[in-house]
């Protein structure tokens, strides 16, 4: 392989590891935008991972692999909404219940599937463009998740920018109070908001368990939970930057691995370490600024609101 | 409208603080069972081998202890700080940290019957712990990082250091390539307290742990200003409480402890280093720390049946085939039931409609 042939290989591999951020990130953005901190992506990526791969490797079909991922996501983030939302329950203490249980919950649901094999995701290459020098292969040679993940950025960015729906929906982040009083429903919004959230969680599960590495095994997430929501404050909640921010991470562990493979002195544990570190101190200097991220963090995030009766 | 109504309490009532998590206990064995009879088990059976088994022995006994020490320990670290809104949910890289330095210490001290050995070696795991969570500290004082997420990617990093070092560098050369460091010493282990059990020395240091925590947290000024804190920031601003100084102190006291208990783990059960030295207690920790309502007695009680729930899902694993993982369903369901419970703490709940009526004219 020609060292051109490489380095295209390398940023495809870079968009496939980019991916799964990308949709988390983006659904705990909007679940953010509306106020909501939800601290569960890990633990609704496991979920929906898990029951991506047992519907895919029991049906046959990756496409309900993929709605049943989505499904999943949704029902624990469901979960999550009665009780901050209805209920009135801390965030903070439910998002990490979320993640503890999802954890659990799907290495106790997957506990027949570790060695289970399925097809996986075949990549779908877009006719005329995927024969485009280099280009055609990093871009549009990819699986339909990969597509989706930027579809879904674009239409996101595009609803809360430009939308009114989108606008109302920032509304209940930044002043619940003045939106209710205006007659918005808050509490529908968020739990919307926070469903969304969880579906693209899911989704980002499943694309670890169906298109990633085509299996299921315990934790397969490693982490990417918690590094979407530390991509959410490095976007400082814009989809755009979120997508960057995804592919960025993704690239670091790409290198990680490439550095790995070509033997390096440094043993693969400590490189491993590398995304980790990574997201640390990407998360002190961006947040350093303190004003920055006052400006655009939703004023209301992580605060339950009651309507008045 | 709604079948449901949430009224606000003018005062947080004492009586459902402490009745919620026994309602929430109930409802996660009602679950526990209607899971149990979906998988085809007897829920009674289940139950039996579950809850009962475990402790039908000294021994037994002597393992719920010994489990619930590091979680006791872990936990009221952590309560310090969930009372001040600092929410360290790095206590497992703290725990391998601790572990890391404390076994450091066992094996660079071959001259195995230096009575100073264990003492330097718990020391060791409360600086090793404490310092693994100064980083969080540091970055949320000084760059304003929020340490949920530091605190976080912090354990996986510990992890991967504990998981280097017993593969690498601290690999025993006699040990058939395995990845674990040589045993300890006599010397370099905790000795056993109750014969016929596993109960050690160790045990010993949460309960004083509990006992300096609630001085802490009920009776000292310091205590007082990390409620303040907790509840009104923007009060504890004006009344002059230092919230960078709040900031460190819960996250060194829970960072310290976690990392006690790691080298007690290592000087305890373990008695050497091993890639996983935790079946997740640091985790496990936070939701002892919420089920104890964050109060040191609560935190003690909620310590011995997290722990039971550990034994019992090995002890169904045996006996029934099941896998160990669902302990981890059953404490995140104990957790959700318990948060979702909460709500009677502050609110009233009222069934029926809505019995504002519009004001006569």
């Amino acid at each position: 392989m020609n060292e051109l042939d490489l380095a295209a290989a390398v940023l495809a591999a870079t968009l496939r590891a980019g991916t799964p951020l990308v949709l988390a990130s983006l659904g705990e953005l909007v679940s953010e935008k509306s106020g909501v901190l939800n601290l569960g992506v890990e633990g609704m990526m496991l979920t929906g991972a898990v029951a991506g791969f047992i519907a895919a490797a029991a049906s046959g079909s990756t496409a309900l692999g993929i709605a049943a991922a989505l499904l999943a996501g949704a029902a624990l983030a469901l979960l999550f909404a009665v009780l901050t939302l209805t209920l009135q329950a801390n965030q903070v203490a439910t998002g990490l219940a979320l993640s503890i249980f999802g954890t659990g919950l799907s290495a106790f649901v997957g506990r027949g599937y570790v060695d289970a094999t399925i097809a996986g995701l075949p990549p779908l290459a877009i006719p005329g463009l995927a024969r485009l020098p280099l280009i055609g292969s990093i871009l549009f040679d990819q699986d339909i998740l990969v597509y989706v993940s930027v579809g879904a950025v674009a239409a996101v960015h595009l609803f809360l920018s430009r939308s009114r729906a989108g606008l109302v929906l920032r509304a209940a982040g930044e002043a619940p109070e003045a939106a209710h009083a205006l007659g918005y429903p808050v509490i529908r919004l968020r739990y919307l908001a926070v469903l969304f959230g969880g579906a693209m969680s899911g989704l980002a599960g499943a694309y670890l368990s169906l298109a990633y590495t085509p299996m299921w095994t315990e934790n397969m997430s490693a982490g990417r939970g918690w590094i979407a929501l530390a991509l959410v404050v490095f976007a400082t909640w814009k989809p755009l930057r979120a997508l960057l921010g995804a592919y960025l991470f993704g690239g670091l562990t790409i290198l990680q691995l490439n550095i790995q493979g070509e033997g390096f002195a440094l043993p693969p544990d400590l490189l491993a370490t590398l995304p980790y570190l990574a997201t640390v101190a990407v998360l002190a200097l961006i947040s350093r600024d303190v004003r920055r991220i006052r400006l655009n963090a939703p004023a209301a995030l992580g605060k339950p609101f009651r309507p008045p009766a | 409208m709604m079948l449901l109504r949430l009224e606000p309490r003018a005062e947080a009532s004492r009586r459902a603080r402490v009745l919620a998590p026994f309602l929430a206990a109930a409802l996660t064995l009602v679950c526990g069972g209607v899971l149990f009879a979906g998988l085809g088990y007897d829920p009674l059976v289940a139950f039996h081998a579950f809850f009962i088994k475990p402790v039908s022995s000294l021994y037994g006994l002597g393992e719920v202890a010994l489990k619930a020490s590091p979680l006791l320990l872990i936990a009221l670290g952590l309560a310090v700080g969930f009372r001040a809104n600092v929410w360290n949910i790095g206590a497992e890289g703290q725990l391998t940290m601790g572990a890391i330095a404390g076994g450091g210490v066992a094996l660079a001290c071959p001259q195995g019957d230096a009575v100073w050995l264990l003492p330097a070696m718990i020391l060791a795991g409360a600086l090793g712990g404490g310092a693994w969570a100064a980083i969080p500290a540091y970055l949320r004082t000084r760059c304003n990082a929020s340490e949920i997420l530091t605190s976080l990617m912090l354990s996986y990093v510990a992890l991967l250091v504990l998981s280097y070092l017993v593969h690498g560098p601290w690999r025993d050369p006699q040990g058939f390539n395995f990845p674990q460091s040589r045993q300890f010493e006599d010397a370099a282990l905790l000795p056993i307290l109750v014969e016929g059990t596993r109960v050690n020395l160790g045990c010993v240091l949460p309960l004083a742990a509990l006992a300096a925590v609630w001085l802490l947290l009920e009776r000292s000024f310091i205590g007082f200003q990390i409620k303040v804190l907790g509840l009104a920031p923007g009060a504890a601003r004006y009344a002059g409480f230092k919230e960078t100084r709040l900031v460190w102190l819960s996250l060194l006291l829970g960072g310290a402890f976690a990392g006690i208990a790691g080298s007690a783990e290592v000087a305890g059960p373990i008695g050497q280093l091993l890639p996983r030295i935790s079946p997740g207690y640091g985790f496990t920790a936070i939701i002892v720390a919420f089920l104890g309502q964050l109060h040191p007695l609560g935190i003690l009680a909620a310590s011995l049946l997290v722990a039971l729930i550990y034994l019992g899902g090995e002890s169904v694993q045996l006996s029934l085939g099941l896998p160990p993982a669902v302990a981890g369903v059953f404490q995140g369901m104990l957790l959700f039931f318990l948060l979702g419970c909460d709500v009677l703490v502050r609110y009233r709940v009222r069934f029926g409609k809505s019995r504002v009526t519009a004001p006569t004219p």
